[in-house]
């Protein structure tokens, strides 16, 4: 078995991130939507962490560190905008949301 | 012992994540992201980043995944009934996510492997983190707070009653 490395780290990486574009591709719900989405951001945290480690350098940890703050400031507007939406049209369904006016 | 519990927590992480993507209802969606994030979170202490993995659990597996689960105990939303699903729209979905592997994998497998460096590794201490925070990262440090504030101004300002 050949010691892990870089690369298992971002095969990882790599493949979480797409299970999330596959999600937001085939999910309907706006929320898993969202979900899926928070699953790439965090594909991309594995792999800056990998690096980081790998060259013995912390900058990647740093904009990890900035990563997780934007995603939580995001989420929470998403999910307000979400709610606001709900509230307007009483679905999550992005396929009765077709219309850009509300 | 590592190798061990490296597969072991990547192998979680992703059958967590395929979850996310296949259940039904959005409560097992989001639950199944809690799992996923804490597993990774296992993957950032094997990577020494034992603070992001605090951070990670604390920040997502807490508060984000309070918030979603908020959100869709608000709307109270049922499980997905089945939709007529757009082929043209999984086929499309399936060819741009296995191109997207097809170029990840070849990418990692063709670089030659560079033996791991071993200088300057700083095992995973917070302290040197905090340094290099406050010193050379100090500017984006402050517009991340400010971020927040504008963030949570506009979040007040959506969930007002009537949005102007």
């Amino acid at each position: 078995m050949t010691p892990i490395g870089p690369q298992h780290y971002l095969i990882v990486s790599g493949l979480l991130f797409s299970l999330g574009l596959l999600g937001v591709i085939l999910r309907r719900n706006l929320l898993v939507i969202y979900m899926c989405l928070e699953l790439m951001l965090n594909a991309a945290n594995l792999a800056l962490v990998a690096l980081s480690h790998f060259n013995g350098k912390l900058d990647g940890q740093i904009v990890v560190f900035f990563i997780i703050t934007v995603a939580a400031a995001e989420v929470a507007v998403g999910l307000a905008l979400i709610v606001a939406l709900y509230r307007k049209r009483q679905t999550a369904h992005v396929e009765d949301l077709t219309a850009l006016k509300l | 012992m590592q190798d061990y519990l490296f597969y072991l927590f990547a192998l979680l992480t992703l059958g967590c994540g395929s979850m996310i993507v296949l259940s039904r209802n959005p409560i097992n969606s989001a639950m199944f992201l809690v799992l996923a994030i804490a597993s990774m979170a296992g993957l950032f202490v094997l990577l020494h980043a034992f603070f992001l993995a605090a951070v990670q659990v604390l920040v997502y597996a807490g508060a984000v995944m309070v918030l979603f689960l908020f959100v869709i105990m608000l709307l109270d939303l049922k499980v997905e009934q089945r939709r007529r699903m757009n082929t043209l729209g999984i086929i499309m979905g399936f060819v741009s996510v296995g191109t997207i592997i097809a170029v990840m994998l070849h990418g990692v497998v063709a670089t030659p492997v560079t033996p791991v460096l071993e200088v300057a590794r700083h095992d995973g201490a917070t302290e040197p983190l905090g340094q290099l925070l406050f010193s050379h990262y100090v500017l984006p440090f402050e517009i991340l707070s400010v971020l927040l504030l504008v963030a949570m101004v506009g979040v007040i300002l959506l969930s007002k009653k009537e949005l102007k």
